[in-house]
């Protein structure tokens, strides 16, 4: 019951308080970018979902059975980014055999998902906060994506409304944005200190 | 023939003086948006970032320019990836060994330069099609006008959350920090309205 505990915390802290894109910046080209219709933008938070998990389990078992307390230790970044560049390619093969209309609909994107910082960020991250169980590590890596789909779907949706808004002309575009992801994140803090 | 000397050091100033402002990665292009809101609290963190992302950038630059014939096209974003990461780690421990503070403070975002727009834009853009000597300038270019971007955001939002500037404090005491500018908030907000400042400025040009 008490590891269960622990999974749930840790789960809603990353999808909620710890929100990669609201209080860690990462994933934000993705954030900006894809985030002007609101089915793209669930395409794309369901595509870096299953590569973050996928990622994030991968690096931590070659962290713990390989590397960790060897002189290989300095080849982390080279190993993490290898293995988030194969994850990448393993979805991209996957959907072009399978599901070829969803392959087609993701363009560019797909690959832009190996430079996505959510991704090399939360790996690094686990690494950070001294993550020492396999199943928590799964269990951060899937809310991780969980909680980046959120922050793109909520961004997407808000800005079919903008389209609608009277916007100063320099602020049209990317100023707007940021800012609207300003006032967002404000609204986000106001779960700070619930859990920890 | 002979101003063509003259025709490429004027291509080379062009280069130099292209990330400053026309092409400015954050201002324009809006790339590297990550770092650019992460370490830009204060300005001595972003000076550090902006100094490691040259070095890394002029790195790469140099590395993927001279393999640029060699490439397979199918491979290359890995080739970049991997040549950037070598860097970055040499960056990283440096930074561990001779910073130990800033290492501190900057924290996972030295390793997550390997995923920086800017350096991957700038090796597929520039190094993997140009000579050595063009994509050193370009580094050099784009890797300054990137630094004085982080500078500048960090400064405005050093001044408005510690009225101090390089942790000198420089307004009156009387001044009440506004804690806002050093969290996320501060971050998106400041960022937006330069952003939006500089497009009006452009209009206005144009």
């Amino acid at each position: 019951m008490d590891t269960l505990n622990i999974l749930l915390t840790g789960f809603i802290s990353i999808v909620i308080i710890n929100n990669l894109v609201f209080t860690k910046f990462l994933g934000i080209c993705p954030y900006l970018g894809v985030s002007g219709r609101i089915d793209m933008a669930f395409g794309m938070g369901m595509a870096v979902t299953f590569v973050v998990t996928l990622s994030g389990t991968l690096t931590w078992l070659i962290d713990h059975l390989i590397l960790l307390g060897t002189p290989l230790e300095v080849t982390r970044y080279v190993c993490f980014i290898l293995v988030i560049a194969g994850a990448v390619q393993l979805v991209e093969m996957y959907l072009r055999k399978f599901f070829p209309s969803l392959y087609e609909s993701f363009g560019i994107f797909l690959p832009l998902i190996t430079t996505n910082c959510a991704i090399l960020g939360l790996c690094l991250f686990i690494n950070l906060w001294g993550i020492d169980n396999l199943i928590e590590a799964v269990v951060l890596s899937f809310g991780a994506g969980i909680g980046f789909t959120m922050a793109i779907c909520i961004m997407a949706g808000i800005r079919e409304s903008l389209n609608l808004a009277d916007v100063p002309e320099c602020l049209k575009g990317a100023p707007i944005t940021l800012i609207t992801a300003g006032l967002l994140t404000l609204a986000f803090m106001g779960f700070a200190g619930m859990i920890r | 023939m002979t101003n063509e000397p003259q025709a490429t050091s004027v291509l080379y100033k062009q280069t130099l003086i292209a990330g400053l402002w026309r092409e400015n990665p954050v201002f324009r292009l809006l790339l590297g948006m990550c770092p650019t809101l992460a370490v830009t609290a204060a300005v001595k963190p972003a000076l550090t970032m902006g100094l490691s992302v040259i070095f890394v950038l002029f790195c790469s630059n140099i590395v993927v320019s001279l393999m640029r014939n060699l490439l397979k096209p199918h491979l290359r974003i890995l080739m970049f990836t991997l040549t950037i990461s070598t860097f970055v780690t040499i960056a990283d421990l440096f930074l561990k060994a001779f910073q130990p503070r800033m290492s501190e403070i900057l924290g996972p975002y030295v390793p997550l330069i390997i995923v920086n727009c800017i350096i991957i834009c700038r090796a597929e853009a520039c190094a993997s099609k140009n000579p050595l000597l063009t994509s050193i300038i370009d580094a050099i270019g784009m890797g300054i006008g990137f630094t004085l971007t982080l500078c500048v955001l960090a400064g405005i939002r050093e001044i408005l959350s510690t009225g101090a500037v390089w942790e000198i404090p420089i307004l009156p005491a009387a001044f009440v920090p506004w804690t806002a500018m050093r969290m996320p908030v501060g971050a998106f907000l400041t960022l937006g309205l330069l952003l939006g400042l500089v497009n009006a400025i452009t209009k206005r040009k144009a």
